[in-house]
């Protein structure tokens, strides 16, 4: 396990840096510069911006010295845009906005997600089963840029019960439709998964040797049955960091959040060349340490994964 | 045993599996006997048809796929006004009208979906917009498919070292943030023409969706690869690359295609996620994800700017979703989880 754990971290650092280069490289060979607008700037000045920014070096020495910045001191450099801030602050400052909402939202997803699939499960082909998966359909096929705004029109521009937009702080009402809007697909994945999970538990052997022995149909179910049913829903975690992520990225959007999603698109809109090689490389770093946690949380609660 | 040591021509001694049941037919024909075979996809089509959500889903995109091939030229046919024509009379204080609204207030069969900011027919939107949509979604799916299909069987085909780095270069690719170098290459790159924001919007979804595709098949061919239809192609000498392409793939078909089927859907919503964020589909070109954008900055005042293309772009992922798990169950019956 352990050797597993540091070959997995050995393998991260080489992705990161792989990452990195990419999108450096994306940036390098785009036309244009950062600094070129509609109007041509007059040699001098340009010759100024240049130097300034080590552009007119070659092109190795300016990818030696970006990558190396990064490597020893974790130091992503100055936003070029947001003047005076470094990339370091705006990600700290932005991330606790889009790990607020994407917890919450994942949490939201789990509890009814779980719920609603465990009822499907047990009551399989009633009408509780059909439409809660109709239902789940429909969460998977509604795109969330489509719900959102469509959330907003019903409690925001007519029952005028919750504020349409804005961030203002962490336990807010503003928090609930971003939250709610991220959560549907999720919910609906997870609910079609615990469901397809529980069914094939139901009938295995196990439950039913739980049932010969007399438990009661509730510690049959939360006890014995969950535990095995909910697997497919824990190695849906890893995929579902990566949606989340890009979900995030609209929810900010729409709802004018000041997450990392938000600041992510406005960089590359603006060709915020240092601000978009930060933020890259965190979401990068992030995904991969996550995705490893859940794979070793998926070796402690089935004891059939064994990683060698 | 090595295949290219002895370089036969394969095709006069080798038999492939879809000949031998043809003559197997033959054969029952002459002895007198009757005998219809069931093949693997005329069960499977009728297993499909049983399901009703299936059929429902079949039948939507069958309905929407033409009305956007067609719709916009019958449009123009039968009202004389194309996607991207704006009225000119300037009289009135808005030209977003809502659905069967005319200019006047006064109830009009000429717009059923209303009329977006600038005037323009919103049906001819949406459908045009449908137009490119489901093309980005199958032309995308057919990348990944080429590329995913190759990928996958080679790995499986040839197992061992080979076999390890490839699946080791896609664990890597899988665990990469995607959709965000995405959008920097489409971003950095913006290109000047709508077209080449499209092709370019081609090679970024295709390039990305493969690599599920790729893990499918060669799943299928480590377990086929040592069957002994396989072995006798081998033994009579029949070429690696045509073992594999010939002899592997075609039976690999059944999760491929519903993979694929499953693929279009999320194609289609990635792409307009890109040109929700505006990264994809330019102007004048438009996608449901596009049309989706422009509604949202009207949403309190025109709500059916985004409301038609929003539930059309739905109904479509819909059905689509729909059809993909009732080929599923259709062609693969054992496959029904999740």
């Amino acid at each position: 396990m352990l050797r597993f754990i540091l070959r997995r971290l050995l393998v991260t650092i080489p992705t990161v840096l792989v990452v990195i280069s990419i999108t450096w490289v994306l940036i390098k060979l785009a036309p244009g510069n950062f600094y070129s607008g509609e109007k041509r700037l007059p040699p001098a000045i340009e010759k100024n911006i240049r130097e300034k920014y080590g552009l007119d070096k070659p092109w190795y020495q300016q990818y030696g010295k970006t990558m190396w910045t990064i490597v020893r001191h974790l130091d992503f450099g100055t936003s070029l845009r947001y003047e005076g801030q470094s990339v370091n602050t705006i990600i700290e400052r932005s991330l606790p906005v889009s790990a607020a909402v994407g917890i919450l939202a994942y949490l939201l997803a789990l509890i009814v997600g779980i719920t609603v699939g465990s009822i499907a499960a047990l009551k399989q082909n009633t009408r509780w089963d059909y439409s809660s998966m109709a239902l789940a359909m429909l969460g998977i096929s509604v795109p969330n840029f489509v719900l959102g705004p469509v959330l907003v029109l019903i409690f925001s521009l007519s029952l005028y019960w919750l504020p349409p937009s804005r961030w203002e702080g962490f336990p807010s009402r503003n928090l609930i439709l971003p939250v709610l809007t991220l959560a549907a697909i999720h919910m609906a994945y997870i609910a079609r998964l615990t469901r397809a999970g529980m069914l094939e538990v139901l009938r295995s052997d196990y439950i039913r040797t739980a049932r010969a022995k007399g438990l009661s149909e509730r510690d049959v179910v939360i006890r014995h049955a969950l535990r095995g049913g909910l697997m497919p829903v824990i190695s849906y975690t890893g995929p579902a960091l990566a949606f989340l992520l890009t979900g995030t990225v609209v929810v900010e959007r729409i709802f004018a959040l000041p997450g990392l999603g938000n600041y992510f698109i406005q960089a590359s809109l603006n060709r915020d060349e240092p601000l978009i090689i930060g933020i890259v490389a965190f979401i990068a770093i992030a995904l991969l340490v996550l995705n490893l946690l859940v794979d070793i949380a998926y070796a402690f609660l089935d004891p059939r994964v064994r990683y060698n | 045993m090595s295949t290219e040591k002895n370089p036969q021509p394969d095709d006069l001694i080798h038999i492939p599996p879809e000949m031998a049941i043809a003559e197997a037919d033959v054969r029952s024909e002459e002895a007198g006997e009757v005998v219809h075979g069931t093949s693997l996809w005329r069960d499977a089509w009728r297993r499909l048809l049983k399901n009703k959500l299936a059929v429902f889903g079949l039948v939507v995109v069958l309905i929407v796929t033409i009305a956007s091939i067609f719709g916009p030229t019958v449009i123009k046919a039968a009202f004389g006004f194309t996607p991207d024509y704006i009225p000119t009379n300037d009289q009135q204080l808005t030209r977003s009208f809502p659905p069967f609204t005319g200019p006047n207030g006064e109830f009009s069969w000429l717009h059923p979906m209303g009329t977006d900011n600038a005037g323009r027919d919103q049906l001819a939107r949406v459908l045009q917009g449908g137009q490119i949509s489901l093309f980005v979604g199958i032309l995308a799916t057919l990348v990944s498919l080429v590329i995913g299909v190759s990928y996958g069987a080679i790995s499986g085909y040839f197992g061992g070292r080979l076999d390890n780095v490839m699946m080791r270069i896609v664990d890597v690719l899988y665990s990469l943030p995607y959709v965000i170098v995405v959008i920097v290459l489409l971003s950095m790159f913006r290109s000047q023409t709508p077209r080449g924001q499209l092709i370019l919007l081609f090679v970024a979804l295709g390039s990305i969706s493969w690599l599920t595709m790729a893990r499918i098949v060669r799943g299928q061919v480590l377990s086929l690869k040592n069957q002994e239809f396989v072995v006798a192609a081998r033994a009579t000498g029949v070429s690696t690359t045509r073992i594999i392409f010939r002899h592997l793939v075609p039976n690999t078909l059944g999760p491929v295609i519903v993979y694929a089927t499953l693929t279009i859907p999320q194609i289609m919503l990635t792409e307009a996620f890109l040109s929700f964020l505006g990264f994809g589909v330019q102007a004048p070109l438009a996608s449901w994800g596009s049309l989706a954008a422009d509604g949202i900055q009207n949403i309190a005042i025109f709500p059916w700017q985004l409301i038609f293309p929003g539930a059309t772009m739905a109904l479509t992922l819909f059905s689509l979703n729909f059809l993909g798990d009732g080929l599923r169950d259709a062609l693969d019956p054992q496959m029904r989880t999740v």
